[in-house]
């Protein structure tokens, strides 16, 4: 059975959802920077743990986003392959919908129509638009915009197979690394294994999706994402970078098959400010 | 340590403050970031005049989220330093005392932070609500066509920031970093 949906539903979801996740956190990333505000061991990092959490209070009580850079939209749509959509363009209707969250919202407009010219475009749009076709007759909307201190810290590496396990592990860290203060952390760092250039680098932007605290359904893979988030917390950095125990708040991975010379790896890194937001239409 | 300093601020207390040091800022602070700084780079580089005299002046890297009615900003916290160090050491030599960012700076900054007795600040990223409310006062002094990216006035009371490059180079984020490093290290 074929089922229609309205695309002009589609843009009212991601107006509200939009705003929704500018003003806050989901529960696993308040839940995480909780904990790490009972374990942090230097007192200037407990110190900005705490201004962290007020931060979230004051956003959500007094309707000021939490961060000022409300970021880039990043959407993803998983169409059911039942669904009929109507009613207008679908990547119009997404962007409409970044449009009015931006707007009425008062959100922050940080999109540029060029890279070169750099002209604002004024109401956030065009939003990055990520679609898979999947069974079904409904449509997952995730909503997660990025903020570009931590964007711009983030890295693909085209490894050797033979570099293997440790090859990805050194990767991964060094990103972390060389991120320190300027990602705002503590992070959390979104990891893709395998696939090709641009599969690794997706996938890495998923796995920030995945809740924190939850892990990989490969034993290995959960095994990797723990012993990297002990090391990177061992690194150093901390809270805002001004020394500490606490740099980031996950690790998640994600994998896919490759290719038989090739090992790419990407580390997407997010602030603590990990924004993302899921409905089913 | 806790200190409470004025802006816009003199070589005396700029000297008097070290890496590590915990502030409250109130005063004038004027907010530029990317476009703000490529602009005032160009004019400098036709020996043209700056919209703001820079002299003691403290720069806020900040591009704010938007004011809902009634309050002066939305969300304002401190966007990476490092993007501006292509035009800061020019604008330290005007007299540029103080810069309120976060992330790591370019070894020619950090020079031009010895060279000049100057001082660099992070305030606490992805704490834009909390920060915004040490702002009193916002009014956008140039490049209004910019948006979020204008020269911005602001009148701030006890905005909370952290010394990281102190006037005689001393970085926080490589000295804390190593403490904690460490620390780790002989806890295995």
């Amino acid at each position: 059975m074929i089922r229609e949906i309205q695309v002009k539903d589609i843009t009212e979801n991601i107006k509200e959802m939009c705003i929704n996740v500018n003003y806050s956190l989901s529960d696993d990333m308040v839940c995480a920077l909780g904990k790490a505000g009972k374990k942090e061991k230097s007192e200037l990092g407990r110190q900005i743990l705490d201004q962290l959490k007020e931060n979230l209070q004051i956003a959500e009580a007094d309707s000021i986003p939490i961060c000022q850079d409300t970021g880039m939209a990043v959407v993803f749509l998983e169409i059911g392959q039942d669904v009929h959509l109507i009613g207008g363009s679908l990547e119009e209707a997404v962007n409409e919908g970044v449009r009015r969250g931006y707007t009425e919202g008062y959100l922050r407009k940080s999109v540029v129509g060029d890279p070169l010219i750099r002209e604002n475009t004024k109401d956030n749009t065009p939003a990055v638009l990520h679609t898979r076709i999947v069974d079904g007759d409904k449509i997952r909307i995730t909503v997660a915009p990025k903020g570009f201190g931590s964007e711009n810290m983030s890295r693909v590496f085209m490894l050797k197979p033979a570099e293997g396990e440790e090859g990805v592990k050194n990767a991964v860290l060094t990103a972390v690394q060389d991120a320190g203060p300027n990602a705002c952390p503590p992070m959390v760092v979104g990891v893709g294994i395998g696939g090709t250039f641009e599969k690794c680098a997706l996938m890495a932007k998923e796995a920030l999706l995945r809740p924190v605290g939850s892990h990989s359904e490969i034993p290995y893979i959960k095994e990797m994402e723990e012993e990297l988030l002990q090391r990177i917390n061992m690194l150093g950095i901390g809270p805002g970078g001004l020394g500490g125990t606490t740099t980031a708040l996950a690790v998640n991975i994600k994998t896919y098959p490759t290719h038989i010379a090739g090992l790419p790896v990407a580390v997407n890194i997010c602030c603590h400010v990990n924004r993302h937001i899921v409905r089913i239409i | 340590m806790n200190k409470y300093i004025t802006a816009p601020i003199d070589k005396t207390a700029i000297e008097s403050l070290k890496a590590g040091d915990y502030v409250y800022i109130s005063g004038i602070v004027y907010t530029a970031r990317d476009a703000a700084h490529k602009r005032m780079y160009e004019i400098l580089q036709k020996n043209g005049n700056l919209p703001i005299d820079l002299k003691e002046q403290v720069i806020y890297y900040m591009g704010p989220s938007p004011a809902r009615e009634g309050r002066p900003v939305g969300s304002a916290g401190p966007t990476t330093a490092s993007r501006m160090d292509k035009y800061t050491p020019q604008l330290l030599d005007l007299g540029l005392g103080a810069m309120i960012g976060k992330g790591k700076r370019s070894q020619e900054v950090i020079d031009a932070i010895i060279r000049n007795k100057a001082v660099y600040f992070a305030a606490v990223g992805g704490a834009g609500a909390l920060l915004s409310k040490c702002i009193i006062e916002s009014e956008v002094v140039a490049y209004d066509d910019l948006g979020t990216e204008a020269i911005r006035k602001l009148k701030v009371k006890d905005f909370p920031a952290i010394v990281v490059i102190d006037s005689k180079g001393n970085n926080l984020y490589e000295m804390a970093v190593k403490e904690y490093r460490r620390l780790e290290e002989t806890e295995k």
